[in-house]
């Protein structure tokens, strides 16, 4: 076996590393090309807006836009803001209600309950055991002041891929906006807006390679011709919809980013599909009660969420110290809830406590999978042998039937 | 979050894990926390009867790091006290010598709980004993 690079980082649905052909991309804008992209009088304006141009076509040619279509932002996290927000000002005269759905990013759901508080009407449709919205749930959620569905395409924590073709085709039957935030699949899997008549999508450059601090919003030019009023006022770049000089070495790197992972994509996904399933099958050899969350076959390939019965999750990742992955227990949050995300595909809080993210990327190999599977297994066996859950069952006692002392 | 030397000690070299026969007349247990919550911690004592001294003490706990250490420590505690020296340990103590920080002091309070329902479940099995201490 190759020596590991330790710690091993597993944990890509939080953020990739930046590929060093990106980062090599990128670094002539940083030194002597550091013009301004909105210099129009100059060659240090030209080469700066020249290079934002190039990557402009990059990032569409990867979901099937037209350059002029992409609107480059901060992130995905500003790029949902404008999305909910910029749709809901410009288009309050034709309706007022928003539909999005309860394991969206909380970019999304705190943009929405941020309209709530302005009058906007929210519904926030529940998901299935699968994780998967139900699609007529969807259908008798539009009403006639409907002017948007928001809906990600692939979800941070377990990887569920939603069925955007389907909503897309809704939403367009019934006239009505559709949005989606593809952060966790544009680069990962076929994501085209033409064919799922997606009108508006949230990108971000840190989760496929490039770096952090770039995302962008595609906005659909022609059937139909979306208006977004701004969230940030200034000098009226990106057509006017997000205005403040442009991070020329961020969107050079998210370009390239994006014109790998659309060469790579389909090779990249065969390869960490077959990981990942390497890792769940090395992990079932040896051990009984792990439970996968979210469905098994509409998912993103590189996530893995699984649930570790009877084996606290923060307990466990402290056992694998020199593995970075994330876990849903409440003890690895602030909050010091247990994920809503889980909850909300109706996994118990007592399994919700017990899970672990599992995010392969790019430059995992099969040697640091197996050595992952070993050590979660050898942790997972030894703290089952702490757990007086562990215990309790195997001695036949019915868990749910025991008076606990819950505070 | 950044554990402290002793907390990991705890966790890599839990002491006293394991579990005593919860049905013999010496043996008191409490089992205290709830799966939904994320903590439960069952703590044993064994107790010699005419001396009230802990003889001997196991623990199992689900929970993070921080409360696995803190029922590992409570069984180290406890073992060589009379059941009453056990009762004044307090949750502040285990914070202090396991240096939690604010998001863990429940941990601390719930292995002062386990302590407690271990002994109560002990003085239950002896009714006789409770008058005798209180007239000596």
């Amino acid at each position: 076996m190759a020596t590991l690079n330790q710690p091993i980082y597993m944990d890509n649905q939080a953020t990739t590393p930046v590929d060093p052909r990106v980062l090599e991309a990128m670094l002539p804008y940083f030194g002597e090309r550091f013009g301004n992209a909105a210099s129009r009088n100059h060659q240090f304006g030209w080469d700066a807006e020249q290079a934002v141009d190039t990557a402009r076509k990059q990032v569409a040619a990867l979901i099937n836009a037209s350059p002029k279509e992409i609107v480059f932002t901060s992130g995905a996290t500003e790029s949902d803001n404008l999305a909910l927000k910029g749709v809901a000002e410009m288009y309050g005269q034709k309706g007022d209600h928003i539909v999005t759905c309860v394991t969206e990013h909380k970019a999304i759901i705190d943009s929405a309950k941020h309209l709530e508080k302005q009058g906007v009407r929210v519904t926030f449709l529940p998901v299935e055991r699968s994780g998967l919205v139900n699609l007529d749930d969807l259908e008798r959620a539009i009403t006639d002041k409907t002017i948007l569905i928001s809906i990600m395409t692939a979800n941070n924590e377990v990887g569920v891929v939603q069925d955007i073709r389907e909503i897309g085709r809704i939403a367009r039957e019934r006239g009505v906006l559709f949005h989606t935030d593809a952060v966790q699949a544009v680069g990962k899997i076929p994501f085209d807006v033409q064919a799922m008549n997606v009108d508006i999508a949230s990108l971000s450059a840190h989760k496929m390679y490039g770096p952090k601090g770039v995302g962008a919003l595609y906005v659909r030019r022609r059937n139909p011709r979306v208006l977004l009023t701004p969230i940030i006022d200034g000098g009226g770049h990106e057509r006017g919809m997000r205005s403040g000089t442009l991070n020329v070495p961020g969107i050079v790197g998210f370009g390239h980013a994006a014109a790998l992972s659309m060469n790579e994509l389909e090779e990249e996904s065969r390869r960490l599909g077959a990981l990942r399933d390497r890792l769940l099958a090395r992990l079932r050899e040896h051990l009984d009660e792990i439970y996968i969350n979210g469905d098994m076959d509409r998912r993103i390939p590189g996530n893995l969420n699984i649930s570790f019965a009877y084996v606290e999750g923060e307990s466990l990742l402290m056992g694998i110290d020199d593995v970075a992955v994330s876990s849903g227990s409440a003890c690895t949050s602030a909050s010091l809830e247990p994920s809503y995300v889980l909850k909300a595909l109706g996994v118990g809080e007592d399994l919700a406590h017990t899970s672990i993210r599992f995010g392969l990327g790019r430059f995992n190999t099969e040697d640091e999978v197996d050595y992952v599977a070993d050590k979660v297994t050898r942790t997972v066996q030894r703290l089952r042998e702490l757990s007086p859950l562990y215990e309790m069952v195997k001695e036949g006692i019915d868990l749910s039937t025991v008076n606990w002392t819950a505070e | 979050m950044a554990y402290s030397d002793k907390v990991v000690d705890h966790y890599n070299n839990p002491r006293n894990v394991g579990s005593l026969d919860k049905s013999q007349d010496d043996v008191g247990t409490g089992l205290v926390g709830a799966p939904e919550c994320g903590d439960v911690m069952k703590l044993q004592i064994q107790v010699d009867d005419s001396s009230g001294v802990i003889e001997d003490a196991k623990f199992k706990t689900f929970g993070c790091g921080s409360a696995i250490a803190s029922s590992s420590l409570a069984t180290e505690w406890v073992k060589g006290k009379t059941v009453d020296e056990a009762l004044d340990i307090k949750n502040t103590d285990i914070v202090k010598e396991l240096s939690l920080p604010p998001v863990k002091i429940h941990c601390s309070v719930l292995a002062e709980d386990a302590i407690k329902a271990a002994i109560s479940d002990w003085k239950a099995k002896h009714p006789a004993e409770a008058p005798a201490e209180t007239a000596g």
